[in-house]
């Protein structure tokens, strides 16, 4: 019999990038119960909805996470346009489907790269980060910025990307597909990653579902959904397949990731070649009136937006409910039970972004 | 299923040239769209605020009274939304990131020289349409007026004029 001990791990730790705090139980090494703590990093941007102009929230929606920014602009955005009655063109469509692509390739390719670092594989973590730069950089070539894109607006986006510099990223797609064969080789094939990834937070479909669990995390575990399929944006007119793993364990959900990687430059590749001309833009008048909820699939999983509005330029109430708060109950479930030295790992398999959660 | 997998990576890495460039010697380049930081020409500017007005941050300040345009840096998001809006497009976005510094500042700009002639000038033209406009106003209303008497002076004749008809 041995005595417990209590570890705290975080808010700081060099695994997080983003505040989370864990008091681990220990019993010898092993974890017997982990109880996490939130609101390190609260904004309140939700009330801000009360002070600043629903145009200009969508500057505010942006940043409540750098990863997912674009998600977050685009649920924002798609949820006031319902409200109003917006029917957003075709075109502004397409390039809302292909920037929400390239924000999901740069997310999962910095996963991965998180992953390698927390399993201790640091030549990998740099790989696979140098090649998310060159998704940043076509990012930074289309919007004008890198993480934070400021290209929508209500009604469409603010700027139109020129055919030719679409079509100039086809190159690029190709050059990261290769480079990143390699990695993901690498991460799905090598012994030693697969000793630190197989068996570890291992969650059955019937457990994942029944914590409420999203995206690559739930199909990870073998359950087919993702709310693309729900079919906004341009996603109705594309193909491409739900990545699932029956493995239900950390290396399930890399190798969700990994594909989904994959998936999203097929999504791109078609995108780009259907995409037709027009405006980007539609006129907006009036203010919004009613109340809509939009869902929609961000990199980490589901994200739910929910916006009240009464008719005034600025909106009663917005709701955001995201990906990685859905996850946290899975996190305190897998850490359970589990080795000291695997609590980076699971932290990590959830992709948490505490910041979107506490916003 | 091999530990040598990424052997031939590693090799790689080792003996190319470095994926990151020399910073400070090697000035990155920056594509046409990036947002770095807000410029102000202030040959141009005619001080209407529309840009105040825009900023979802509030980090311009424009002053009419001392014909000043101010930015502070520090609170600006390089949203881009003042130079959308700015109907003389004299607001710019300077592809060069806004440098550090201790403080947040703020910069102030004043109108240039020609510019605050130009708009004086603009400012006495339109004062002296308003009173040309006045005066002609002035005018036609005293026109009206007499017209007004006239005709009912004419009236009161034409209605003495019928009495001793009745
Ligand atoms: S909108 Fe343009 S012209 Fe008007 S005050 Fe601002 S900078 Fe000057
Ligand atoms: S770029 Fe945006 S935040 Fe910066 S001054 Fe212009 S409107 Fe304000």
């Amino acid at each position: 019999m041995s005595s417990r001990s209590v570890i705290p791990f975080g808010p700081q730790h060099p695994v997080l990038p983003e505040p989370i705090h864990l008091d681990l139980v220990l019993e010898d090494e092993k974890v017997v119960e982990a109880v996490p703590s939130i609101g390190f990093v609260h904004r309140g941007l939700e009330s801000l909805v009360t002070k600043k102009d629903f145009k200009e929230m969508v500057y505010v929606a942006e940043r409540i996470c750098g990863i997912c920014s674009f998600g977050h602009g685009f649920g924002y955005c798609d949820a006031v346009e319902h409200i109003m009655d917006i029917q957003v063109t075709e075109r502004a469509n397409y390039l809302r489907t292909i920037l929400f692509e390239l924000s999901r390739m740069h997310s999962h390719i910095l996963w991965l790269g998180l992953m390698a670092d927390a399993f201790g594989f640091e030549n990998l973590f740099m790989d696979t980060w140098r090649i998310r730069e060159k998704v940043l950089d076509m990012l930074e070539a289309a919007t004008g910025g890198r993480v934070i894109f400021s290209i929508l607006d209500v009604g469409g986006l603010r700027k139109d990307i020129p055919d030719d510099m679409l079509k100039g990223f086809l190159p690029v797609l190709k050059d990261i597909e290769k480079e990143l064969a390699v990695d993901i080789r690498t991460f799905l094939n090598d012994g030693a990653v697969k000793s630190r990834l197989c068996g570890v937070g291992v969650l059955s479909a019937e457990e994942v579902e029944n914590l409420g669990c999203c995206g690559p995390f739930l199909r990870g575990s073998g359950v087919k959904r993702d709310s693309r399929k729900l079919g906004y944006a341009a996603y109705d007119d594309i193909d491409f397949d739900i990545v699932t793993s029956t493995d239900c364990d950390t290396y399930g959900r890399t190798y969700v990731r990994a594909n989904e990687i994959l998936q999203s430059i097929r999504i791109i590749r078609q995108a780009v070649e259907k995409i037709p001309a027009g405006e980007v833009m539609v006129p907006v008048k009036g203010f919004p009136n009613g109340e809509h909820m939009t869902r929609l699939e961000q990199p980490r999983g589901e994200a739910c937006y929910y916006v009240k509005a009464n008719g005034t330029k600025f909106l009663e109430r917005m709701r955001v409910r995201t990906p990685t708060f859905a996850n946290i109950p899975a996190l305190t479930q897998t850490l359970q039970g589990c080795e000291l030295a695997d609590v980076p790992i699971l932290v990590v398999a959830i992709d948490p972004c505490i910041s979107c959660t506490e916003r | 299923m091999s530990t040598v997998n990424y052997v031939g990576q590693a090799l790689k890495n080792l003996f190319s040239k470095p994926a990151t460039c020399k910073y400070p010697f090697e000035p990155r380049e920056f594509p046409e769209r990036t947002r770095g930081h807000v410029e102000n020409d202030m040959d141009k500017c005619v001080l209407c605020g529309l840009c105040q007005m825009r900023c979802p941050t509030g980090a311009i300040t424009v002053d009419k009274k001392e014909q000043t345009w101010a930015i502070r840096p520090f609170s600006c998001i390089q949203c881009r939304s003042c130079v959308d809006n700015c109907p003389k497009k004299c607001l710019s976005m300077d592809r060069q990131y806004q440098e550090p510094g201790e403080r947040k500042i703020e910069k102030k700009f004043d109108l240039s020289d020609s510019q605050k002639e130009a708009l004086a000038a603009q400012a006495k033209a339109a004062a002296e349409k308003a009173a040309a406009a006045k005066a002609a106003m002035e005018a036609k209303k005293k026109a009206e007026e007499e017209a007004a008497a006239k005709a009912a002076e004419a009236g009161d004749t034409a209605g003495a004029a019928e009495a001793p008809k009745e």
